[in-house]
């Protein structure tokens, strides 16, 4: 209906115009009559504007009030992958981890390193290795089973470099935590960690050890590019 | 002795079992999240192919079949998701990027310091925002603020990889003693799934100057000075309405 009446009004006013140009006429039901400019600083939204002298052929209205307002509270939260998944164990533990701040931490360190010995507990039982036998080793980092557990507890972000190179960790170059890549086998990297021992490679699968330090998967027919750099869905 | 050590392996391939439905690196890592629009999947951050810039992708509510479950993924409006970028060392947010759907768009807020840190937050609608349009498995939208810091969200195919029917069997025992499969044999059980993902791409010069690495900073004797660069702290954390 109203788009109706505008429309005719437009035919009208273009017919009156002798310009081509007709939206620049503008229009004004109020003045029951013909043309009257409509300006885009009359401080009336006349025209074809949208707003008070905006949108149209004036500049574009500013952005509606949208609204932002209230309490936000937090529900999930992440650093490294697989931090909280990996060694919080007990369903309650993974919730708190969850709904506390990076820097409120400390109190699950004994939990991680307790859960990090039960992983190798795990399997000693099933090789029939009394468990006080195989204990988590130093890894290649140089991180005893306290201080890596102190690191992933205490500490659990991404560490971001502002210059250089990427990486989660580059077993070429020795680099750890600089960030972390699409491409960064982090699967790998954390089960290198977690089982490979001060070489790296304890339990690799070769000298009839357990393969423990690779998933054995990369990333696949993944290819990224500009950003925003993920893939198209599946 | 021995009996109680026994009792204690035992016990403890229980608690393995127990926790067998993780899913690294964080898709549906904990009961009170799992299934919800607050589930947080993955967090990426890394040097932008302008080598100025740093970018920072958050995926979430993995994981998405494809079909129908990914066209019908949605942003939640009542949840904020937040960059939180410590520039100080002390793993305390001092700027913030946050991203809250309305409508078709995803608005984004910052990089700023935050109202207030911690567990309870507020959007912070007195920085610089930076709206998109909500991209589809067919088109994708980016804008670009006034800041040149580039915005994305949308569905895409998940990043992450793993073999995590393995990884299963694997923690509670069940594959000792081969464990992991052979690359030939290893499957990806991500491959064919997507997420829900928010992206931006913010220069370096907004980010402040990163302290000193968190490592070198704490464990000197493992990482001399200068043996990593200095680096920003950064976490993605969601939160819901009240």
């Amino acid at each position: 209906m109203k788009k109706m009446k505008l429309y005719k009004l437009r035919i009208l006013v273009a017919v009156l115009c002798t310009s081509l140009l007709f939206v620049q006429c503008g229009d004004d039901d109020d003045n029951g009559n013909v043309i009257v400019s409509a300006a885009c600083d009359d401080g009336e939204q006349n025209g074809d504007e949208e707003g008070v002298d905006c949108g149209g052929s004036c500049e574009p209205c500013a952005e509606e009030a949208i609204n932002f307002s209230g309490t936000y509270i937090q529900e999930d939260s992440m650093g490294r992958p697989g931090v909280n998944t990996v060694f919080s164990g007990a369903d309650d533990v993974k919730n708190n981890f969850n709904t506390t701040t990076p820097s409120d931490r400390a109190a699950f360190q004994p939990t991680f390193q307790a859960t990090l010995e039960l992983y190798h507990d795990v399997y000693a039982t099933s090789l029939e290795i009394d468990p006080a036998d195989l204990d988590y080793e130093t890894n290649i980092l140089g991180l005893d089973a306290a201080t890596f557990t102190t690191v992933l507890a205490n500490f659990d972000a991404l560490q971001v470099a502002s210059e250089g190179p990427t990486s989660y960790f580059n077993s070429t170059t020795g680099l750890p935590l600089t960030g972390r890549n699409l491409t960064d086998d982090v699967i790998d990297i954390s089960l290198i960690l977690m089982f490979g021992g001060t070489s790296g490679t304890r339990f690799d699968g070769t000298n009839n050890t357990p393969q423990l330090t690779s998933d054995g998967v990369g990333i696949g027919t993944r290819v990224y590019g500009e950003f925003p750099y993920l893939e198209t869905p599946n | 002795m021995r009996k109680t050590k026994i009792f204690a392996a035992i016990s403890g391939v229980g608690l393995a079992v127990a926790s067998i439905f993780f899913i690294a690196a964080d898709h549906v890592d904990a009961p009170a999240v799992s299934g919800t629009k607050t589930d947080i999947a993955d967090l990426f951050a890394f040097e932008g192919t302008n080598a100025n810039n740093t970018v920072l992708i958050a995926t979430l509510q993995g994981t998405l079949a494809s079909g129908d479950q990914t066209t019908n993924a949605q942003f939640d409006e009542d949840v904020m998701i937040e960059f939180n970028i410590d520039n100080t060392g002390d793993f305390i947010e001092d700027l913030v990027i946050q991203a809250v759907r309305r409508g078709d768009s995803m608005y984004f807020f910052g990089p700023a310091a935050p109202a207030e840190t911690g567990l309870e937050s507020s959007v912070i609608t007195f920085a610089s925002r930076t709206a998109v349009k909500i991209s589809t498995s067919e088109a994708v939208e980016t804008a670009m603020s006034t800041t040149n810091m580039s915005v994305f969200a949308g569905p895409r195919r998940d990043p992450f990889f793993m073999d995590f029917n393995r990884f299963n069997l694997v923690a509670s025992g069940a594959v000792a003693p081969e464990g992991f499969l052979p690359p030939a044999e290893a499957s990806d059980f991500f491959a064919d799934l997507n997420v829900l993902a928010i992206a931006v791409e913010v220069p370096n010069s907004m980010l402040g100057t990163a302290p000193t690495h968190v490592a070198v900073e704490n464990l000197p004797d493992l990482f001399a000075a200068g043996s990593i660069p200095d680096s920003y702290n950064v976490w993605v954390t969601t939160s819901r309405k009240q």
